[in-house]
């Protein structure tokens, strides 16, 4: 059952796709800025960052960073970010960091996704400092 | 010194589980910083500290009433934040219908961007 809080986000979805068709969609950088609203440049790696510009109408000033923590070959994916960096001018590099993990289960009906973004707040950012983002990061990987 | 928006306050004052219960005892009513301070076998210090965290972010007023110091709830930041997260979640609601689109169509691989 989906289910929201305060530090938690939950959302589960039954696709209808192979397994391995979705771990691609979530994985392949090219596909997952199709369907996640980001031109993001650099393939996803573990230990990697990629970044690169919000392409959703109204919110093309925007610049995402993400960095990837764990790639289980479908299975499961995860990554941090800074999902409040919506304001201009702020350098969110200190703000503490969620978690995204999707996790991929073949069902009857196709293939379950689950994703929990979690960690709203400091605790886990705490546990794990959040990486450094530096402004060349940044234009390396739009290429600017 | 870097100064946040409240928002971003609040949700650090909603990431530890002592705030959180401490909110929980406010919302029945006014205590004072000993009686939260109670359930955690924690001093009057520590607990002041979480009070001060909870304050900045507009989540509990104090009042000095003599030497005791009572705090009650302050719910309207709540109501901002809980706003926040059923946007921010309808986000993700847009995305995985993308995601859906995307999958219907077998032709495209993603490899055309």
């Amino acid at each position: 059952m989906p289910a929201t809080s305060t530090d938690r986000i939950e959302k589960q979805i039954v696709l209808d796709a192979p397994h391995a068709r979705v771990w691609r969609a979530i994985t392949d950088v090219r596909e997952c800025n199709q369907w996640f609203g980001v031109s993001l440049a650099t393939p996803f790696s573990v230990g990697g960052t990629s970044s690169g510009k919000v392409t959703n109408k109204g919110y093309e000033h925007l610049v995402l960073g993400l960095w990837v923590e764990k790639i289980e070959p479908e299975g499961l994916f995860s990554f941090r970010w800074h999902p409040n960096a919506t304001a201009k001018g702020v350098d969110y590099s200190k703000e503490p960091t969620t978690l995204v993990v999707f996790t991929l289960e073949q069902v009857k009906e196709g293939t379950k996704l689950t994703i929990i973004e979690s960690g709203s707040a400091t605790r886990n950012a705490r546990a794990r400092p959040a990486p450094r983002w530096r402004s060349h990061d940044r234009c390396r990987a739009i290429r600017c | 010194m870097v100064e946040y928006p409240t928002l971003d306050l609040v949700f650090r004052a909603l990431g530890d589980g002592t705030r959180r219960g401490m909110l929980k005892q406010l919302a029945a009513r006014e205590r004072t910083v000993g009686e939260l301070a109670e359930p955690y076998r924690m001093s009057l210090a520590s607990a002041s500290k979480h009070v001060k965290t909870l304050e900045r972010a507009g989540l509990v007023k104090r009042t000095v009433r003599g030497r005791t110091h009572y705090c009650r709830l302050n719910p309207q930041p709540l109501a901002k934040a809980d706003e926040w997260l059923r946007e921010y979640e309808r986000l993700w609601d847009i995305r995985l219908a993308k995601l859906q689109e995307l999958l219907r169509h077998p032709d495209n691989d993603g490899r055309d961007r």
